[in-house]
């Protein structure tokens, strides 16, 4: 076997050395009625060019988003990923490196982690980020937990803009923790009034911006409200590159803010590995769930980083931790950090001026086109469409004419009488072709 | 082979040697990309937006981020100088304990790279996916045939999320019993890994305690003590995290089945015995499986992983969604919970597909016979590191036979000045990465060894002439070897007191 360097030459003398005559008899604790007689019923193994060519058999069998003219958001966004950031992760001092224990062999993952965290401070308007989490979805629930921590409070008012997906996760961990959650209904429009729903029993509200339907929406007012209750503005967002034309949550008075980072650096790979992010006040840092970098000094007094406040984590803290979390997202964090130094402010402004140009451009389109309506006042690159007809069918008439339209809203939300509602989302990769393709395709397809 | 010293002098300055650049040859100092870089300056190119009337309403940025740019040739030199800071398992024996740094095929990189995988969006309609179903399924086959459970949860996102996935399968399990408020303990070994008290008290268990015996095992006797009317579930790793099997395992699923318990087994360790015993034959009711260690899906720094649950017949109907239901030809992913005894949703989309590809072409790269070897030369290897080293450390439960990974105490290095940590620095300037120390608490001034099977017989002889040389030194008095090392790695010891009490968590301008 390729990956198995010990020869039975190798093995004899091992365990001539040990003292026992095969190595099942290393396995003398386990009960003799468990260990197998004969082998599993699994196939054999396989050279490297038949294991690749299983998975380009398996892979023929999918559309990928470069084949098509392509729409497909709703919490994962396809965007153009510089060549170098896939090369760079692919190095072995990052990718096959364990999580930075030892602070003097590990500087790398460490400095980068600190760099991240600063761009993720920075962009967020917060003062403090950790070095990530799974994804959005499950720093969304992390963030409900540590405001009921910070509060003392157990209840959460989400907004129904909030992703359902989101919601969900909230709700599960909510319900099995035996806290309260409340969850507002899906909100088209933007036009629920969350205020009216702040009370002083409210650990935290949960609302997103740009929202599950793409609408942008001011936190300012109900950070407000949020304040004068005791409670906390939890505010999410599912694509990072909104950031860069969008008022910062934080200049809007957020109090933790949490989202999906995979639109930068990271392929959308099916759902996962994603990378959550997650940011807050400097005075809630002990409560905070995750990793973090700090800043230290080495013995020779030069500037150097190392895992810190891990008093709040588990392998020390245990039952009493602020999280279970262990394993996070690093490489993928690497990649967001690295795809976001090389945009830098500017190449950052301008992507997100081009996604934003290209909504509009398409919003455009679509409003001409007769039975169907942009329901949208506001968006950034993303919106819903109501098209008057099944469309969930719809998108699978468009599949066939190679355009991926977009995600049916009751895919996410099966019982809300929404069946006529598509989700749309453009970035930076669709040219105008590809929406010709989608008005062409959509009109055959009505 | 190069020639070895014979005695190792201890470098006779303090000191490191400066220089003007602060760099020491190929390693080089680099600055933050908050100091280098510039707010103008852009390593993408990006077209120009065409010009409309936005749709922004009020809420266009107004003031800027402050994040810096670098072109590309800036940006290559600067991860690049940081990666060599780095260890790496490419780079060198990683015997980490618990952690299983196993090589990590190429072949795999190129494979989760294929756009029908890579650039495959988790909402796209079903029908254009039916391929990554397909291996998601196949995924699945293979984790319930390795360990002979009923059904399998993919959607958890690493070890921990799998625990919270399992727990939870369990509390609903109770509380569809309607027992779920009398049955609110969770007996853990002192042992345990520390996600899973802080995973079993995140879901409002309290934690009862199940001492270990002697031989650093748990007895059923042990276990049938601590059970009562309250208890929920036991949580147990196997191989323990002592690198012991739980010789009683069979027994203690009996007791805590007869008292209406389950068993979460941390499947952390399943590199022991994958391919060579199936855990649902133990009895478990409950597993999650580290792909990134089992199946060898790269750690990355830090992540990501993947942690499937396997459950048992009595847990299968509570299984989180999304789950995949054949029908017909096609495949298709059930994704609400409504009308299902699914406990709900753990996190947003189907899972860490790009891990899944990983670990798919591991398993069958490796197929059953090569999983059993992997699992085989892994117990062989730390036996024969355990067998290297006996005569001079110590290990806590006397010398006896262990699995994938040995540990080994501090009690042959009482007196000599010398500590785990010392010790574990000194093993940085040999130009190794240190074993998991002071893990699992139970054991004082811990050192856990999981060599794994990626390793030649030559690398393991030099491991183990370093680690005999390393304690001769230090039984020797030859302090100065230890003390204040690390002196060759890319930084010295960090000030971690310094950074928890004053925490610098970002950079920010100089005032």
């Amino acid at each position: 076997m390729r990956y198995h360097p010990l020869s039975e030459a190798d093995r004899n003398a091992m365990l001539a050395t040990i003292g026992v005559s095969s190595i099942e008899a290393l396995y003398a604790d386990a009960p003799r009625a468990t260990l197998l007689k004969t082998p599993l019923d699994l196939p054999k193994g396989k050279s490297e060019q038949e294991v690749e060519r299983f998975f380009a058999r398996l892979a023929a069998r999918n559309m990928p988003a470069s084949r098509a003219s392509f729409f497909v958001g709703a919490g994962a966004y396809k965007h153009h990923i510089p060549a170098s950031v896939d090369h760079l992760i692919q190095r072995s001092e990052f990718l096959t490196s364990y999580t930075p224990y030892q602070p003097e062999i590990s500087q790398g993952t460490l400095q980068y982690l600190f760099e991240f965290q600063t761009q993720v401070a920075l962009l967020t308007g917060m003062e403090v980020a950790n070095a990530s989490m799974y994804d959005g979805s499950t720093a969304t629930a992390e963030a409900v937990l540590m405001a009921h921590r910070v509060t003392k409070r157990r209840k959460a008012l989400l907004s129904g803009g909030l992703h359902p997906h989101y919601a969900e996760v909230v709700r599960t961990i909510s319900r099995l923790a035996e806290d309260e959650v409340e969850t507002m209904a899906p909100d088209i429009g933007a036009a629920e009034d969350l205020i009216a729903r702040i009370d002083d029993t409210l650990s935290c509200v949960v609302v997103q911006t740009p929202d599950f339907f793409g609408n942008l929406r001011d936190l300012t007012k109900i950070a407000q409200a949020c304040h004068a209750n005791g409670a906390l503005l939890v505010a999410v967002f599912t694509e990072a590159v909104s950031l860069g034309l969008l008022k910062s949550p934080g200049a809007m008075g957020a109090d933790i803010v949490v989202g999906e980072g995979q639109s930068i650096g990271n392929s959308l790979n099916f759902g996962g590995p994603y990378v959550g992010l997650f940011a807050t006040r400097h005075e809630f840092l002990r409560q905070m769930p995750g990793r973090l970098a700090g800043e230290s000094v080495d013995a020779d007094g030069r500037r150097s980083y190392v895992l810190t406040l891990s008093t709040r984590e588990q392998h020390i803290r245990r039952d009493k931790a602020t999280s279970n979390i262990c394993t996070n997202s690093g490489l993928c964090a690497l990649a967001f950090t690295i795809h976001l130094t090389l945009l830098g402010e500017a190449g950052l402004t301008r992507l997100a001026r081009v996604n934003h140009a290209n909504a509009v451009l398409l919003a455009q389109m679509l409003n001409d086109v007769p039975k169907v309506e942009v329901l949208n006042e506001t968006f950034f690159n993303e919106f819903t469409l109501r098209i008057g007809g099944d469309a969930a069918a719809l998108v699978e008439r468009m599949a066939a004419r190679s355009v991926l339209a977009g995600v049916p809203v009751a895919r996410l939300l099966p019982h809300a009488a929404l069946d006529d509602l598509l989700l749309v989302a453009t970035t930076e990769v669709n040219t105008q072709e590809d929406r010709d393709a989608f008005v062409a395709a959509l009109k055959e397809s009505l | 082979m190069l020639d070895r010293p014979a005695v190792v002098e201890p470098l006779d300055d303090d000191k490191t040697p400066a220089t003007f650049t602060g760099n020491r040859g190929l390693d080089q100092e680099e600055p933050l990309i908050f100091e280098i870089g510039r707010i103008d300056a852009t390593g993408v190119d990006v077209d120009d937006p065409a010009p409309v009337a936005t749709r922004l309403g009020a809420l266009e940025r107004n003031a800027p981020i402050g994040l810096p740019g670098l072109t590309e040739p800036e940006t290559m030199r600067h991860y690049v100088r940081l990666s060599r800071k780095n260890y790496s398992i490419d780079a060198g024996l990683y015997p980490l304990g618990s952690c299983t740094m196993k090589h990590n095929p190429r072949s795999n990189e190129k494979i989760a790279r294929y756009e029908g995988f890579a650039d495959l969006h988790p909402l796209q309609p079903q029908s254009t996916a039916q391929g990554a179903l397909e291996l998601m399924q196949t995924l699945a086959d293979w984790l319930m045939t390795l360990t002979n459970m009923r059904a399998v949860a993919m959607s958890p996102k690493a070890g921990a999320h799998g625990e919270l996935c399992g727990m939870m399968a369990i509390k609903s399990a109770i509380a569809a019993r309607g027992e779920a408020a009398t049955r609110n303990v969770v007996l853990i070994p002192q042992s345990a890994h520390g996600t899973n008290p802080a995973t079993a008290a995140l879901l409002g268990f309290s934690v009862r305690v199940v001492p270990a015996a002697a031989d650093g095992t748990v007895r059923a006797e042990a276990v049938k003590e601590a059970l009562a009317p309250d208890v929920a579930a036991i949580m147990l790793t196997n191989p323990n995290t002592c690198g012991l099997f739980e010789r009683e395992i069979v027994a203690i699923a009996d007791a805590m089945h007869e008292a209406g318990g389950y068993f979460y087994c941390d499947g952390a360790n399943f590199n022991a015995i994958a391919g060579v015993a199936r855990p649902g034959d133990f009895g478990i009711d409950a597993m999650h499986i580290n792909l990134h260690k089992t199946f060898s899906t790269p750690h990355g720094g830090g992540g990501p992983g993947a942690g499937p649950v396997v459950l048992s017949e009595r847990l299968a109907p509570f299984a989180p969604v999304p789950f995949i239901r054949r029908s017909g030809d096609a495949l298709e992913l059930v994704e609400a919970a409504e009308g299902t005894q699914s406990f709900g949703r753990l996190t947003a989309f189907h899972g860490q597909m790009g891990m899944f590809v990983r670990a798919l072409a591991y398993m069958l790269a490796h197929g059953a016979d090569g999983l059993a070897q992997a699992s085989k030369d892994a117990v062989l290897s730390a036996n024969y590191v355990r067998a290297s080293l006996r005569d001079v450390m110590t290990q806590p439960f006397g010398d006896r036979i262990c699995m994938h990974e040995v540990l080994f105490d501090d009690a042959w290095l009482r007196g000599t000045g010398v500590t785990t940590l010392d010790f574990a620095k000194a093993m940085i300037d040999e130009g190794y990465h240190p074993m998991t120390i002071y893990f699992p608490l139970v054991v004082h001034g811990a050192m856990l060894i999981e060599p794994t099977e990626s390793e030649s017989k030559a690398s393991l002889d030099l491991f183990i002439a370093t680690l005999r040389d390393l304690a001769r030194s230090a039984k020797a008095g030859e302090v100065a070897r230890f003390g204040p090392a690390p002196r060759l790695a890319p930084c010295r010891r960090v000030d971690e007191a310094l950074a928890a009490r004053k925490p610098v968590l970002r950079w920010t301008a100089a005032a």
